[in-house]
């Protein structure tokens, strides 16, 4: 770079100004990115002292101020669950439409216009649209149907979006073959591009859920209870969830201990993160194979 | 080729189905954010509802300071989101060695992935304070405040969004401009960003949409106080936002109530915001795909 052609402004003015913009960059960068190191260390840091078997099995006691946090864990396990199943197979299916079915036409348009502006609704609008949807008009009552079917609509477009753009990765050829053969088309979707792209859309539907059971506004007039000193029995029963647990110990009870805030903290952080790392090393160890 | 069966049929049904859910959908939230919330308009005149002060145990409805205390919460958060995600997208696109993107991109995803409401957790125990001590002003709990942790949240979009465009520029505009003798930061400032820009943009919008929406930690952080903002120097004391709104005060609200239908109403607001965003930036989208297959026909 330095036996570049000399226009316009000196050679040296404008390595200075290179020096300075490549500076910004990766100063803005820096800045970017410490505070989320910054944040996970801390909250682990603070909150791992906490864990203990007790703090995972036990019920909350003297006003969340003591005890654990099972209810409210067991809960977010139930409502992942209850999203991946409603989510998972829709989302599969409408990315297999979109990239396998669908023609270039106004109506695929829709459906992925439609898509975007679900992925941009805000999360509070969710948890009204199952308010009004599952818990009232439907009936299902503030229950872990209602809170599972909201979160799984809210989880849709980054299945579908994802899956999609895994099965378009497939190469054509693959296809051109089993088709070929004589295969069928959904045949050919089924044992040859489905299982090409799985890693891919297992990393999706990872990332998908892992937002799901993070999610607290959608579950706050759907499922989310206070406090229930039992753990639910049955899809239509009310729940504790921890994202709500969190918001509520850190901004409803007054004189809470900060090490079970933390604790709680460190609780949801893991659930969060553990799904994270596993979708990138799914992710990874797939391009590592990848044979195309 | 091998008769198709009647699973096939029907399984290619399905598909269809799942693959028009996503309309369907849209069309139920809207359906039902109606149902709940036009009977505000038979029951609060728009005047009411255009006034400044939210007080609905005495039916004072007026929703302008709710939308203020999310115009500007949203515009403090735009006001570093956008420089620092832009910039870091274009660290990570154009300048980082490869260990270093290694590391950023999937940080950057971490933190599109972390709770909100964790966020709004550390920024009462944490951020609270620290506003408050170091602007010394009376309360930490402030636009300001629910700006800074929004702007974090709004960056992952704004990073990944800026970065595929960024990547999606062809690597001969970049050579052309090197062996026209421009340093590699005049090619990223005057070449490679101009030609990425109507992606940028598209980041810009949904990042910024993403901090409209965003609501626990926004309830847990500015304060809640329903005040219409008046200026940039409201920046610095509590306001409410519409998201705050609906969270804190629809779980005490009768079914069917005046007060119930409004907070529904401002979900309508909300959900047209997003939807206008939303459909500037995919038009945005469809208009680029447009150009390229001309340029590529």
């Amino acid at each position: 770079m330095d036996k570049t052609l000399k226009l316009g402004t000196s050679s040296t003015a404008k390595r200075r100004v290179q020096r300075l913009g490549y500076g910004l960059m990766t100063l803005a960068a820096l800045v970017t990115v410490l505070p989320i190191v910054l944040i996970v260390v801390h909250i682990y840091s603070q909150g791992l002292p906490a864990i203990s078997w007790e703090f995972l099995t036990a019920f909350p006691s003297d006003g969340m101020r003591a005890g654990g946090i099972l209810p409210a864990l067991v809960g977010t396990i139930w409502l992942t669950i209850g999203t991946a199943i409603v989510s998972v197979p829709l989302g599969i299916g409408a990315a297999v439409y979109l990239a396998e079915y669908a023609a270039d036409n106004r109506w695929t348009r829709a459906i992925r216009i439609a898509i975007i502006n679900l992925a941009g609704i805000p999360s509070v609008v969710y948890g009204l649209f199952g308010l009004g949807l599952f818990v009232l008009f439907l009936q299902f009552g503030t229950s872990i149907i209602a809170g599972s079917l909201t979160l799984a609509i809210m989880t849709l477009p980054v299945i579908i979006s994802t899956t999609e753009e895994a099965l378009r990765a497939v190469p054509n050829s693959f296809r051109v073959v089993s088709i070929s053969l004589g295969g069928t088309q959904w045949q050919t979707i089924r044992r040859i591009v489905l299982p090409q792209a799985l890693p891919g859309m297992l990393t999706g539907v990872i990332l998908g859920l892992e937002r799901a059971a993070g999610e607290t506004a959608p579950i706050l007039f759907t499922v989310a209870a206070f406090f229930l000193p039992r753990l639910p029995s049955s899809i239509f029963d009310s729940t504790m969830a921890l994202p709500y647990h969190l918001f509520v110990i850190s901004t409803q009870v007054p004189g809470m201990p900060v090490k079970i805030q933390y604790g709680t903290a460190v609780v949801l952080l893991s659930f969060v993160l553990g799904m994270n790392i596993i979708a990138t090393i799914i992710r990874s160890r797939a391009r590592a194979r990848r044979q195309w | 080729m091998r008769p198709i069966g009647w699973s096939e049929v029907i399984i290619t049904a399905l598909i269809k189905v799942a693959g028009y859910s996503a309309i369907i959908f849209v069309t139920l939230i809207f359906t039902f954010l109606l149902r709940e919330g036009a009977p505000t308009l038979f029951e609060v005149p728009l005047e009411a509802l255009a006034q400044t002060r939210w007080y609905p145990i005495e039916d004072y409805y007026g929703i302008l300071p709710l939308i203020g205390g999310s115009l500007i919460v949203t515009f403090g958060a735009a006001l570093f989101a956008v420089p620092l995600g832009i910039a870091t997208a274009v660290y990570i696109a154009e300048i980082a060695p490869r260990w270093a993107r290694e590391i950023l991109k999937p940080l950057v995803e971490i933190l599109g992935g972390l709770p909100s409401v964790m966020l709004g957790f550390i920024g009462i125990l944490i951020i609270v304070p620290f506003v408050r001590e170091a602007l010394d002003i009376p309360t930490g709990l402030t636009a300001f405040t629910g700006a800074l942790i929004l702007g974090g949240m709004a960056i992952p979009t704004i990073v990944s969004v800026s970065e595929d465009a960024l990547d999606a520029v062809p690597k001969t505009y970049r050579d052309a401009s090197l062996a026209m003798g421009a340093t590699p930061w005049q090619t990223i400032w005057r070449v490679t960003l101009p030609a990425a820009r109507s992606g940028v943009l598209t980041g810009v919008m949904l990042g910024v949409g993403r901090a409209i929406g965003e609501t626990m930690t926004v309830m847990m952080v500015t304060g809640n106080a329903p005040v219409l903002p008046t200026g940039l120097r409201s920046l610095f004391s509590p306001v409410r936002t519409m998201t705050a709104t609906i969270a804190a005060e629809m779980g005490e609200v009768a079914n069917g109530s005046v007060h119930y239908h409004v907070l529904f109403f401002i979900g309508i607001v909300l959900f047209l915001i997003s939807l206008i965003v939303n459909l500037t930036a995919a038009s945005v989208v469809f208009k680029q795909r447009k150009r390229s297959e001309r340029i590529l026909s």
